[in-house]
């Protein structure tokens, strides 16, 4: 049967099993929009405020579902306005799909009326893109898109489609094949290197996991915690990697590298054999190059190969998915073992040294004085949800916070954009979050710095009954951004201080939200329970101390050892 | 360590943007690329010549790799393979001179192209070496306009060579 390209996308995302896509119209896309009436029962449309709220959105829901986000956004404006939720996925590999307007083939070229070349602007921030020039290649260019975006390292794909494409008919069957001869993923790890990592893990007085958001990605916590609870190996996360392994396990040291923990730092500066899995030795974990984990011996599983060796150099890279090869290394570790029996025991010497010097550190105090602390926000939220939430951060000190003080369990309840750091991404991800679970608290915690870049999508959380809660920690400033002023810029805080912040909750009530406010430490855990009682959108301001810095830190450039603690 | 590097790729639009945006975007150096179909219309290779020390090379190849329209990377450079390089070049060509640029051209087999009454347009082909050693004795009669290929390179076939039409298979 004849169709219109229009109708094609949508029957493609329908073979796909899309059922959710985030997006705004303009009049490049009307022809689309137009046919999207006739999918509305199996397709939802979430009417964003801005682009940028749409990627986003459609990233929080790639990231807390694993299933692929959809966008579909107009030419021109729309389509740039999606660049930097496009670089926040790719960075972070989220699978996404992106559908952009374009203006007709034959006016691309021209500087029509919102054109813009998106696909030249997006070519080094999405995994691949495309420009469909006829309408009989779009549906093989859709399979693509989306094989491209949930395969291998899961990325951002971009898909252009002119409105004369959209609007043009031809003969629809959906590909059943897929072949593309440039592009295979390598997901089974080589056999001969995971016996040798196995060989050398077996060996190790001090073995260390550095898991990283790969092992998110795979669904590989499983296997991650069954390899380091039987072979009793301690294990540190990226800030990527949080919730890959449950943060209150004895054997987790929680989050290293700038804004990590002491012990953690220590512990891979120090340990003999580092197993890295799906992380990619990134600057804000390794600190100083040159004296980043000096003396071990390193094994680096990764689905891409430029990860491998690109900061760091390794021992034994496994290039592979992080599912296949854990389970490939549990195998090889059991014949390994020898006589070995109790694997605790055996490295007994590592954990209470790795215990020693998580005892012997100071950590900043969370007990509030006349000002409520920060950490004694995402403390209470913790505690008052038992950590049976998905929580999404800004970028900054909300997200430092967050990532220090929660302690995840599970794999996809933290949302945050690690590579880019992207102000403006927790709440339209924790929108998206939502949308993808209607049933489960979804919380951005927040700076009013981050929460005022894209709060217009408070809108759209109204409009859709979305109950997300936003906990605005509210220091009346750039607080990261200050933070690096008072330490490093001799305190001269240029630029960073807000003179002007609106009244929250006034602002909540005025798109149909609820407000809440606490100035005091009595009132946290008040404004908490109430707003997680109201099945409404609600922003909960918690006024803190300006003053209040991230600790541990270390200063850009040092190596991971030298923290300043208090 | 300067390094010759052979892409074969889909031949789409947009893909040269997408190896040349890699290397602008990574901050490495492309010393020259040359492009071109293959004998199946729908691959073209690319040959490129960079340099840098060993890791960077083995990001780049990685990075290559990594593009999804790229189907095949090879590093030809610790390889044994072939490489020429065409010049074009104008050069001052006046009745006292002709014979002498004429006679150069003799040594090096290059040709004439192009003849007015004050200048040549010859045609060299030849190594890297060749062609500098041109350059050079063409310099001294006047240099007017210099038009080169950048490097083409073929790896040799071995010795116990497969049958013609099979590509034998160069260090990756």
């Amino acid at each position: 049967m004849k169709k219109t390209g229009a109708e094609i996308v949508f029957e493609c995302l329908r073979h796909e099993g899309v059922d959710t896509v985030f997006g705004l119209p303009g009049g490049s896309v009307l022809t689309l929009y137009h046919a999207l009436g006739k999918y509305s029962e199996e397709i939802r449309h979430i009417l964003v405020r801005h682009e940028q709220g749409a990627v986003h959105a459609a990233d929080g829901y790639a990231r807390s579902s694993g299933k692929v986000g959809v966008c579909l956004v107009t030419s021109g404006p729309g389509a740039t306005n999606t660049v930097t939720g496009l670089a926040t996925a790719y960075m972070d590999s989220v699978p996404l799909v992106v559908f952009t307007g374009q203006v007709p083939t034959m006016l691309i070229g021209n500087d029509a009326f919102q054109e813009a070349d998106i696909t030249g602007i997006t070519r080094p921030c999405t995994k691949h893109n495309y420009l469909v020039k006829d309408v009989r290649d779009l549906a093989g260019i859709i399979k693509q898109a989306f094989h491209l975006a949930r395969t291998g390292r899961p990325g951002p794909v971009l898909v252009d489609l002119p409105k004369d494409v959209i609007a043009a008919e031809t003969e629809f069957s959906y590909p059943s094949k897929l072949k593309m001869r440039s592009y295979n993923p390598t997901y089974h790890g080589h056999p001969g290197q995971i016996k040798r990592a196995a060989r050398l893990i077996a060996g190790a007085k001090k073995p260390l996991i550095y898991a990283g958001g790969g092992v998110i990605l795979s669904n590989a916590s499983k296997e991650l915690t069954a390899v380091a609870q039987k072979f009793s190996l301690p294990v540190t996360m990226t800030l990527m990697g949080l919730g890959s392994f449950p943060g209150t396990h004895p054997l987790s040291l929680g989050m290293l590298g700038m804004h990590g923990f002491f012990h953690a730092n220590m512990a891979i500066t120090h340990c003999d054999v580092l197993i890295a899995v799906g992380a990619r030795f990134d600057d804000r974990v390794t600190g100083k190059v040159e004296l980043f984990s000096p003396q071990s011996k390193k094994i680096h599983i990764d689905i891409d190969p430029t990860s491998i060796s690109k900061n760091v150099q390794v021992d034994i890279p496994i290039v592979g998915d992080a599912r296949n090869v854990l389970r490939t290394l549990m195998k090889y570790l059991e014949e390994e073992s020898g006589s070995v029996q109790d694997w605790a025991k055996k490295h007994a010497e590592w954990h209470n040294q790795i215990a020693a010097w998580r005892n012997n550190t100071v950590t900043p105090d969370p007990s509030c004085g006349p000002c409520i602390k920060p950490q004694f926000v995402i403390e209470k939220i913790h505690e008052i949800t038992k950590g049976e939430v998905i929580i999404t951060t800004e970028v900054g000190q909300n997200q430092m916070w967050t990532a220090q003080a929660f302690k995840f369990t599970k794999p996809r309840t933290f949302l945050t954009s690690g590579g880019l750091g992207t102000m403006g991404y927790g709440f339209p991800a924790a929108i998206g979050a939502q949308v993808a679970f209607p049933d489960r608290t979804v919380i951005d915690i927040a700076g009013d710095g981050s929460i005022q870049m894209n709060i217009q999508e408070l809108a759209t959380a109204v409009q859709y009954n979305l109950p997300v809660k936003v906990a605005i920690l509210n220091n009346h400033c750039l607080g990261m951004v200050r933070q690096w002023q008072q330490l490093f810029y001799e305190q001269k805080y240029i630029q960073s201080v807000f003179d002007v912040v609106p009244d929250f909750v006034k602002l909540a009530e005025a798109y149909g939200a609820v407000g809440l406010r606490a100035t005091r430490p009595e009132e946290v855990e008040g404004v908490i329970r109430r707003a997680l009682s109201i099945p409404k959108p609600v922003l909960m301001e918690f006024v803190i101390d300006q003053n209040e810095c991230v600790y541990p830190m270390v200063p850009a450039g040092a190596p991971i050892t030298e923290m300043i603690l208090l | 360590m300067q390094h010759v590097i052979s892409i074969l790729v889909e031949n789409e639009p947009g893909v040269l943007s997408r190896v040349s945006g890699l290397f602008s975007g990574r901050g490495f150096n492309i010393e020259s690329l040359n492009v071109a179909e293959t004998l199946d219309p729908t691959i073209s290779r690319m040959t490129l010549v960079t340099s840098g020390n060993e890791q960077i090379i083995e990001q780049i190849i990685k990075q290559l790799n990594k593009l999804v329209n790229v189907i095949k990377v090879m590093d030809l450079t610790g390889s044994d393979f072939v490489s020429r390089e065409m010049l074009l070049v104008r050069v001052r060509a006046e009745a006292s001179s002709r014979a002498e640029v004429l006679r150069i051209m003799e040594i090096f087999r290059g040709r004439v192209v192009d003849v007015s009454s004050k200048s040549y347009a010859l045609e060299i082909t030849g190594d890297e070496k060749k062609i500098q050693a041109v350059i050079e004795l063409l310099a001294p009669f006047g240099i007017l306009e210099i038009v080169r290929t950048g490097k083409v390179a073929i790896v040799r076939a071995k010795k116990d060579a497969p049958p013609p039409g099979k590509a034998p298979e160069p260090k990756e």
